[in-house]
């Protein structure tokens, strides 16, 4: 099942946290905001993904099933 | 002739109303002048009630008609979504799409009020709702009473309607901020999903129908969905409204037939009366003048020029203006319309209009296009609603149209003679976060 990593844009208050553990998906525009690959996400990278996701302050970020 | 017949199939009392032919369809036969119930009636019979929920849908679906609001959805597709979903069902008519360029729906609910609420209780029976809204700017709603009182000594309406006022701000009337609205919130877009349609106002499942796409609804009901695609073309069937800003400064609300060449509502829009004509509005595309002189009245036309026709907007800029001025207005507009609730929208916004703000005026560094380009790309699918995305198309085909405009004004040259602003902007722009409600 595939799986893709999504931002809620209006709870995400640009922490920047995810870039950091997850520079392979995530990267920070000049405002400090993320930029998410929209693919789906590698299997490989699933572990470093949920770790990602439940570390994110504000949990704007979220792996939707698809 | 059609006659009317109610479910029971018992002919409607001294109703026997011919299915009109032509134009207008919404708007009054006698231009401007509102039709009061009376009037309504001996001109169009009373609402044809189904007898249950489901039954118009179909009709809708065979009349192919899309929403006018701005995202020409089909209609039935939303109807069906909400008709289907478990428990009372709510139904907001909007007429708050807010777009400051567009008349059409204040017009509609000026003179043809009765046909708007036959809508409204027609979609309320065929989705099964149990509570109706109205939801409209300040100032739009007095002709509305009026009816909504006649309607009411009439015993005419099996739903009763609340009238809401929404607040002067661009994004009031998107779906989200509609419902965030009328359960007693500021006016401002959540994230999706859930879509309103299957959690909406008090949890509700909602349908918010723009209040033009009502009024063919309550049209597609008494006269069917072959009459409807007497008008348009096979892919989008039907007439719209439009709202045609004239390169003279004037503007009309003009009730079209889809497919209509724009070169017959924008008067010089082939010669030298206009050099480029916005289509869809604010979150529109500009095109240069002799490309609109091509053009049709329908979005399989426009798409190939990567317009819309959104909430109907058409707007000639005359030869005289400056492009980039008047985008660059717009656009500041847009960045302060901003809900301010998205990092990369209440950031790229105001950034992309201030670029544009740069380009417009004499000697513009060269960096400032590629910065405005780069900001537009930042920003775009990256909000919780469209306003991004929106005011990215219209930016971009700005810098498109214009560009000659831009080395121009690199040169310390402008083009315009005249200085006097176009496109119309509310008065007195918004500018602090109580103006939400």
């Amino acid at each position: 099942m595939a799986e893709t990593l999504r931002v809620n844009p209006i709870n995400c208050s640009g922490h920047g946290v995810c870039a950091e553990l997850l520079p392979e998906l995530i990267s920070l525009d000049e405002w400090g905001y993320p930029i998410i690959d929209q693919r789906p996400v590698p299997p490989g990278l699933d572990p470093e993904v949920r770790r990602t996701v439940a570390a994110c302050p504000t949990l704007a970020l979220r792996l939707l099933r698809s | 002739m059609t006659t009317l017949t109610e479910p029971s199939g018992r002919a409607m009392t001294a109703t026997t109303v011919r299915a009109p032919a032509g134009l207008p369809r919404l708007l009054p036969q006698v231009p401007g002048v509102p039709e009061d119930l009376r009037a309504h009636l001996a001109r169009r019979g009373r609402p044809p009630y189904r007898g249950g929920r489901g039954l118009l849908i179909g009709s809708v679906e065979a009349a192919g008609l899309t929403g006018r609001g701005g995202a020409a959805f089909p209609t039935h597709r939303k109807l069906a979504i909400v008709a289907a979903a478990r428990g009372r069902a709510v139904i907001v008519a909007n007429a708050a799409e807010s777009e400051p360029a567009s008349r059409k729906d204040a017009l509609l609910l000026r003179v043809a009020p009765h046909l708007v609420l036959d809508g409204i209780q027609l979609t309320a029976e065929a989705i099964g709702a149990t509570e109706a809204h109205l939801y409209l700017h300040p100032g739009t709603g007095h002709a509305i009473m009026r009816a909504l009182a006649e309607r009411h000594a009439a015993g005419a309406d099996r739903l009763a309607v609340t009238v809401t006022e929404a607040p002067p701000r661009f994004l009031a009337g998107q779906e989200s901020a509609l419902v965030n609205r009328l359960g007693g919130g500021p006016a401002v877009p959540t994230f999706v999903p859930p879509r309103v349609t299957e959690r909406g106002l008090g949890g509700a499942p909602t349908l918010v129908q723009n209040v033009e796409t009502l009024a063919h609804i309550a049209l597609i009901a008494r006269y069917g969905p072959r009459w409807f695609r007497e008008l348009g073309t096979a892919g989008e069937p039907g007439t719209m409204l439009t709202t045609v800003h004239q390169p003279d400064g004037q503007t009309q609300v003009i009730e079209a037939e889809i497919g209509t060449p724009l070169r017959t509502l924008v008067a010089g829009a082939a010669g030298t009366g206009a050099q480029a004509v916005l289509v869809g509005g604010f979150h529109g595309t500009w095109l240069p003048a002799g490309a609109a002189a091509t053009l049709t009245l329908d979005n399989q036309a426009l798409k190939r020029h990567g317009a819309t026709l959104g909430a109907g907007v058409i707007a000639a800029l005359p030869a005289d203006r400056c492009g980039l001025a008047e985008a660059a207005r717009v656009t500041r507009y847009l960045a302060a319309e901003s809900a301010g609730q998205c990092g990369p929208c209440l950031n790229g916004l105001p950034a992309i209009a201030g670029a544009l703000a740069e380009l417009a005026a004499p000697g513009p560094r060269r960096a400032t296009r590629q910065n405005a380009e780069r900001w537009a790309g930042l920003v775009t699918g990256r909000g919780a609603c469209g306003h991004p995305d929106g005011t990215v198309r219209f930016v971009r085909s700005a810098l498109t149209v214009f560009a000659e405009e831009i080395s121009r004004h690199e040169r310390g040259q402008c083009a315009a003679t005249n200085r006097r602003p176009f496109l119309p902007l509310p008065d007195g722009m918004p500018t602090t976060e109580d103006d939400w409600t």
